[in-house]
């Protein structure tokens, strides 16, 4: 157990040094395999970032009802008691015209333009808090209110949020395609490193084969070279990903803080980075196993 | 020890390398093998080996079939086999003493240990003040000690050398037969092959001469 691990460690130090020997194609190796891995993972890092935010939106459905202007006091205040005590409603909140109007003022800054106005645009309003929160019984309801007389119009604010998470796992998708296509890449890259090594290296597994080396003996280096640059790779990856994010957010939370929203990309997490790190030393290792299966049999004494 | 029978080789395009060659090597045997050049000789070391296989006969060493091994029990036929290489193949891209220790390497032993042995080996073949050298800077004769050191490293029971003083002149020669007896003093079989005459007068022991792959009665 003992000898097996000093072999191996052994075997490590020596494929280290395999690294350091050739600095230059070892760095564009690992680059090349760090930019592509960096492509999907930071677009799934970034589309997972907008999907919590959707998350967020949609955690909190909400009906608005806009009466119709015509609608006189009485009118209002029965529509308000029919609501709370419909079966699918769970709180009702009223806001009146005016306050409304003050609200507008308020926020958006268009106070000049509002007080300009000979009078208020704006209807009554209500706003819905439904009892369940799945897509269907929402559409459900609103489809219901929407039948109610004095009613003008009613938004389930919560759509665009569908809306946006549609297109989400869409960019999901084309992310995922994006990442099986350069695993591909990441693949051919190791396998063809791999190649040249066996290839400059003919003679000694050529000996080596002759003095009783077994085929796992002559394997080992170049797997760990593979599984080596593959983590490499991945660290690259990781360091590319995690750079960007960083200035991203820098520039996102100027942005941001001009519309008083405070959102952020989120960095990989612990889960993410290692998923990563896993994954490509995984590739690299696949990339060096199957060179070997496909030229090492080739080599043989003569 | 090592017996052929009936063992041919015929290589692709038709041109026969053995006929018919049958033998015996007893355990602690020292054996010459001669022949001119073209007569076999590389060829009968390589099948012992298993580098080559024969094309009808069987071939056992140390009681196991080799004509018919198996790839996965290949290695450690090898191991027990010490090979002297007509080309040396040596590694050039390390110093002597990484080259000897190579074997031990392959087949796993602690490295203090090796260290231990391979300075015992380069010792024997005189080469040990130069374990840091690279095998370039070594001369004809120091290679050819070097891959006689890193045959004997593992202490194999059976050393097999193919023309070890081929090309070497008189007195490396006899520096090198000299080392090899000592081998044979210690109980290891010896097949060496050569075609050298005045090796051949100096040495008193059992002769195996092939001439156009056939051995000689």
């Amino acid at each position: 157990m003992k000898n097996w691990l000093i072999t191996h460690v052994h075997v490590l130090l020596f494929t280290l040094r395999r690294f350091l020997f050739t600095p230059l194609s070892s760095l564009l190796n690992i680059l090349v395999i760090g930019i592509a891995l960096s492509l999907p993972a930071g677009m799934y890092l970034m589309l997972k970032s907008v999907q919590s935010l959707a998350e967020q939106a949609v955690g909190t459905p909400q009906i608005s009802i806009f009466l119709s202007m015509d609608a006189s006091t009485d009118e209002v205040a029965h529509i308000g008691k029919q609501l709370k005590q419909h079966a699918g409603v769970n709180q009702v909140k009223f806001v009146p015209r005016d306050q409304a109007l003050e609200q507008l003022k308020q926020t958006t800054g268009l106070a000049d333009v509002i007080g300009g106005m000979a009078h208020n645009p704006l209807p009554d309003a209500y706003i819905v808090y439904p009892k369940k929160s799945d897509a269907q019984a929402l559409e459900a309801l609103r489809d219901e209110l929407q039948k109610w007389p004095k009613l003008e119009h009613v938004q389930l604010d919560s759509a665009w949020a569908h809306k946006l998470e549609a297109m989400l796992k869409f960019g999901l998708l084309a992310a995922l395609i994006l990442a099986v296509l350069l695993s591909f890449a990441l693949v051919a890259v190791t396998f063809n490193t791999i190649r040249l090594q066996i290839l400059t290296q003919r003679e000694e597994i050529e000996v080596s084969r002759l003095i009783g080396a077994t085929n796992t003996f002559i394997r080992r280096p170049f797997l760990y070279f593979g599984l080596l640059q593959g983590l490499l790779g991945g660290i690259a990856a990781w360091l590319i990903i995690t750079l960007s994010l960083y200035l991203l957010n820098n520039s996102l939370s100027e942005l941001t803080h001009l519309y008083a929203s405070s959102f952020t990309l989120h960095l990989p997490s612990v889960g993410d980075s290692s998923t990563l790190l896993l994954l490509s030393a995984y590739l690299g290792w696949l990339g060096a196993w199957l060179s070997v299966a496909q030229h090492l049999w080739k080599i043989e004494p003569r | 020890m090592i017996q052929f029978s009936q063992i041919y080789k015929r290589y692709p395009g038709g041109y026969e390398a053995l006929k018919n060659v049958s033998f015996e090597i007893a355990e602690g045997e020292m054996i010459f093998l001669t022949g001119h050049s073209g007569a076999g000789k590389s060829t009968l070391l390589k099948l012992i080996a298993a580098i080559e296989r024969p094309s009808s006969g069987s071939i056992v060493v140390k009681g196991q079939n080799v004509s018919s091994i198996k790839g996965g029990a290949l290695p450690y036929l090898r191991r027990n086999l010490g090979l002297i290489f007509q080309d040396h193949k040596i590694l050039f891209d390390r110093s002597v003493f990484d080259n000897v220790i190579l074997p031990l390497q392959i087949c796993g032993f602690d490295y203090r240990e090796s260290a231990k042995r391979v300075r015992a080996a380069l010792d024997k073949v005189g080469l040990l003040k130069r374990e840091k050298t690279s095998p370039i800077a070594l001369s004809g004769g120091e290679q050819q000690r070097l891959c006689i050191a890193r045959a004997i490293v593992n202490r194999p029971s059976i050393l097999l050398a193919d023309e070890p003083t081929g090309n070497l002149d008189v007195d490396y020669a006899s520096d090198i037969m000299s080392i090899f007896k000592s081998f044979h003093q210690v109980g290891v079989t010896l097949l060496i092959s050569s075609h050298d005459e005045n090796v051949l007068r100096q040495f008193k022991g059992r002769v195996l001469a092939l001439k156009n792959g056939e051995l000689c009665p």
